[in-house]
């Protein structure tokens, strides 16, 4: 694997919910991300995934830990020196309705990103720069003028990518970028984020629920439940052997398209849903819900620890 | 069940018609519909809304009468007639002439530009203040916002009679005065509204984006938050404005307003209880626009508020 | 089998400004007793719309019934009296909506919520209501539910709303259930906890379903028959087996094709279906599919397709199923798994 881009040590980010009350949203999370390379973080929602994305390029301060981008600390820098870093390190949101402002227009919503950082000299620059990334994302030049309840979800999602890569960014995290789209829908956006990849060397964290779209797109894959990573491998050893109960049982839970292997399937079903990450469960977060808990787990947090070469998992029995 | 398809009945279509011509990808991403931006599409549900259309219709004539009446008339609104006092309204006044023999008419749409100048002024450095006071206080947070929450609060609670009096002690009653006095306080209301709105909205996926691009609070604010928190600012807008002439009418109600011979409506109206029972046209006239003007302003401000906000009315 | 539910034709628009759009346009499709068919599209092909047309739940305006007739266990729907309608909804036809944080009201328990049908429907006393609103929600796997039936909405999680919402709506036991999306704001682990309490309480209750997604992969176990809608029409119908294995329209193709596998190779492309829907407002004058469609051929953008029967169950409208199509393409045509 070639040098990381990304490395995340100890990211911790806690909400105070009224008084003394802590929600630890991000509990000691640490991972690489190489150049070039998709890490996938999947999870439920609360478990944490987006906060972890959002806390990694600033958008919200990180408790504790560190984030280095290409060997700088990011987290450390004052406001005037992280600007540059800004640019680097861009985010596709996850709701394309609600990512795009309603009263710009389209020129106006890509070409603030042309703005804040003075990539456009003048107007005329600043329009043919929109349009052609407009072109490169598969829209038409007209699209410029029009506002953003005019287009389909999809559209407006390639309209959060184009604004996102405006500023030509190495690093980029994907926050549920298809998750409120068509089925029919989230193979286009997927196809455009893997083809952008290739032509910009872009380096993503695919934060998603979906687990099937997450194993097409990622190199390795990360499983978040209450704001700890429970296990990170490449994804193909992922999917073939899970280690962690968890992971198992999201992967069962995956519908098939497929009626007669649908029918044999035996499906793990998790009871219950998940704690509230203000009193989280003692020892293993996972045990209230773990088909296979035992004494040991309610007594005794596991760590993540390698299970083999390039396979870690947080379980006391994996 | 679905119809079915008669194969035989197309059989005479020339083979032509059944060559591959593919995806055609510049018509996949057409969008037919012509373009509506968000403020034309609040225009067109507020033109549909007949109420607030007649309360518009009401509002213009108004503005055209107070600015274009007096200058379209032979009387003015300060020149005596000791001949004709209290004349009732007829085809030489119109509206009757008050205890100098002042045309009523043209004392009436000289009030209401008064009364209009002092409600569209005083709504406007509400929004004004309201507008960047709230916003920081909304955007910022925390300690910011509980400072200046603070600060709004301490003069929201000062009797309002009570800063006009104070007032009065060190500056004329004139029509500055009135409009000082009802902004020292007028602006929180607007302000605790851009709060609320911009507290909801900073949270907002276009908000993050613009951070996430390296956008400053004042660009985030001014660009993408108030044009969106713009549907309750301009209903409150719009509602402000009766409220200041209301005010500005019990002020010179009780004689701290604009002083004779210049006349505002609550002047006049103050001069008309007066002769209430003899001469009730005294009255009537400026009380009537008064009334009138207040209403088209509110149904005008209750349609403005269900154009930005559709969910709202179902 | 006997018939439930019959719509025949029914054309639905809304007027918005500048013209009216043509959400569903001319659909017929039946549904038998005991089961339940999938209505599958994506966002803007009219599958919600015709649920709500069915349940009479549109807003007119600025939505409108252009044409067509619903008949539901012998009634006309479209020409019964509102009165009467609110006998049929919750009663008759049971509904689950998309949204488990806004179908319920949160100023009522949850408990009150299942019993209002019960009392103003099946006329029960509240005390009988209440019991059995509490052994509805421990059929629908609320655990504790004598409690929890006190509470109030927000004390429930997005699982558990969407189990209430199926509670309430099975209170009456209704002859049809309609599920407008009932998994899609829900994590996939609670997901496929609902579908397995859908397919469970369907085999026990032996009522119709009507399970409207745009997912193809939660029909795959639950379903009897689907119905392939787009822009505002059926493209396609048949048996579950049918659809999967021998889907005719280029659509249903496209669709099952862009569900990755989880044993997808990473250097095997998704194959996506490029470009949006078409805009209803203005419906192109062929097959609404052709702008999108990689076999789409000169007829297809003048002239709309009729259906082609395939077999007992499988219609499609295309126009690749017509004999002057490309014979190679045409070849396996009809021959259904």
């Amino acid at each position: 694997m070639s040098e990381p881009l990304i490395e995340v040590g100890g990211l911790r980010k806690f909400f105070h919910v009224g008084r003394n009350r802590v929600l630890k949203a991000v509990q000691d999370i640490s991972f690489t991300i190489a150049k070039g390379e998709t890490l996938g973080l999947v999870g439920e929602s609360g478990c944490g995934k987006s906060t972890a994305g959002r806390t990694m390029i600033r958008l919200y301060e990180p408790t504790a830990g560190s984030v280095a981008f290409d060997g700088t600390d990011v987290t450390k820098l004052p406001k005037s020196k992280f600007k540059a870093y800004r640019r680097k390190m861009q985010m596709i949101f996850q709701d394309p309705y609600a990512s795009l402002n309603p009263r710009l227009t389209v020129l106006d919503i890509v070409g603030e990103a042309l703005d804040i950082h003075g990539l456009a000299g003048s107007r005329a620059e600043r329009k043919r720069r929109v349009e052609r990334l407009l072109e490169a994302v598969g829209l038409n030049a007209e699209h410029a003028s029009r506002y953003p309840h005019e287009f389909s979800g999809g559209q407006r999602q390639r309209i959060g990518i184009t604004r996102a890569l405006a500023v030509e960014p190495a690093f980029v995290v994907c926050d549920e970028p298809i998750s409120a789209l068509d089925v029919s829908i989230q193979a286009q956006i997927v196809n455009l984020l893997i083809e952008l990849q290739k032509k910009m060397g872009l380096t993503y964290l695919f934060v998603a629920h979906d687990l099937s779209m997450v194993k097409y797109m990622s190199d390795r894959v990360a499983v978040m439940y209450l704001g700890k990573i429970v296990e990170l491998a490449r994804s193909e050893d992922l999917y073939a052997d899970p280690r962690h109960p968890y992971t198992q049982a999201l992967l069962s839970a995956i519908p098939v398209p497929d009626p007669d292997l649908e029918a044999r399937k035996e499906r793990m079903i998790l009871k219950g849903e998940l704690p509230s990450p203000i009193h989280p469960p003692s020892g293993c977060p996972f045990r209230t819900r773990c088909p296979a808990a035992t004494v040991r787990c309610s007594e005794e947090e596991p760590v993540l620890r390698e299970v083999r070469p390039g396979h870690r998992a947080s379980c006391h029995y994996a | 069940m679905p119809s079915e398809l008669n194969l035989n009945a197309d059989s005479d279509a020339s083979p032509d018609r059944f060559r591959k011509i593919g995806r055609d990808p510049k018509r996949a991403e057409r969008i037919a519909r012509k373009s509506l931006s968000a403020w034309q599409d609040i225009r067109y549900r507020l033109f549909a809304n007949k109420l607030a259309l007649f309360g518009m219709y009401l509002m213009v004539a108004v503005v055209l009468f107070a600015i274009f009446a007096p200058l379209f008339s032979h009387y003015n609104y300060f020149s005596n007639d000791l001949d004709r006092t209290n004349q009732a309204p007829g085809f030489r006044h119109w509206f009757g002439t008050d205890d100098l023999g002042r045309d009523m008419y043209v004392r009436t749409w000289k009030g209401a530009q008064i009364s209009l100048f002092v409600g569209v002024v005083a709504a406007l450095i509400d929004l004004a203040i309201g507008i960047v006071y709230g916003g920081i206080m909304g955007y910022f947070g925390g300690k910011t916002d509980e400072i200046m929450n603070r600060i709004a609060e301490v003069l929201y609670a000062i009797p309002y009679l009570l800063v006009v009096i104070l007032l009065l002690v060190v500056m004329p009653p004139s029509l500055t005065t009135i409009i000082v006095a009802m902004s020292i306080t007028g602006w929180i209301n607007m302000a605790w509204i851009v709060r609320g709105q911009i507290m909801q909205l900073k949270n907002e996926e276009y908000a993050l984006a613009s951070r996430a691009l390296g956008a400053g609070p004042f660009r985030i604010l001014f660009r993408h938050l108030i044009p969106n928190a713009m549907g309750p600012i301009l209903v409150t807008l719009t509602l402000t404005v009766p409220g200041a002439m209301f005010t500005e009418a019990f002020l010179s109600f009780l004689g701290l307003g604009v002083q004779s011979p210049i006349a505002s409506w609550g002047t006049m109206i103050n001069d008309g209880v007066k002769a209430m029972t003899v001469y009730p046209w005294r009255l009537l006239f400026p009380a009537l626009l008064l009334s009138l003007t207040m209403f088209a302003f509110n149904v005008f401000g209750d349609g403005l508020r269900d154009a930005f906000d559709p969910k709202l009315k179902k | 089998m006997k018939t439930l539910l019959d719509v025949k034709d029914l054309s639905v628009s809304f007027g918005v400004y500048g013209g009216e759009v043509q959400a569903v346009r001319g659909i017929s499709f039946a549904v038998t007793e005991g089961e339940a068919v999938a209505i599958v599209g994506e966002s803007g092909s009219g599958k919600s719309v015709t649920a709500q047309a069915i349940m009479r739940l549109l807003a007119v305006p600025p939505g409108k019934i252009r044409g067509g007739s619903i008949t539901f266990a012998g009634q006309d729907l479209l020409a019964l009296p509102e009165k009467e309608m609110q006998k049929v909804r919750g009663r008759q036809i049971g509904m689950i909506f998309q949204d488990p944080m806004t179908s319920l009201n949160p100023t009522m328990t949850v408990g009150a919520q299942i019993m209002e049908g019960l009392v103003r429907h099946r006329r029960m006393s509240r005390a009988a209501a209440k019991k059995r609103a509490i052994e509805l929600l421990a059929t629908v796997g609320i655990p504790h539910a004598e409690s929890r039936i006190s509470q109030y909405p927000h004390h429930f999680s997005g699982g558990m709303r969407q189990r209430a919402m199926i509670a309430i709506a099975l209170a009456c036991s209704p002859a049809l259930l309609i599920a407008d999306e009932p998994t899609t704001a829900l994590d996939v682990t609670i997901q496929a906890q609902i579908l397995r309490l859908m397919k469970e309480l369907q085999r026990q209750t032996r009522s119709s379903i009507i399970l409207i997604t745009h997912d193809l992969g939660i029909v795959a176990d639950l379903c009897d028959r689907v119905i392939v809608m787009y822009a505002g029409q059926i493209v396609e119908t048949g048996t579950k087996r049918e659809i999967f294995r021998n889907p005719q329209h280029p659509y249903t193709k496209g669709l099952l094709r862009s569900l990755p596998r989880l044993n997808q190779a990473k250097d095997e492309p998704l194959v996506p279906i490029y470009g949006t829907p078409p805009d209803l407002i203005m419906p192109p004058p062929g097959c609404p599919f052709c702008s999108r469609c990689e076999e789409a051929m000169q007829i297809c953008e003048t002239d709309v397709p009729a259906f082609t029967r395939l077999s007992e169950t499988q219609s499609v409208r295309c126009w690749l199923q017509h004999p002057q199509a490309r014979p190679e393409e045409c070849g396996g045509k009809g021959a259904s798994a």
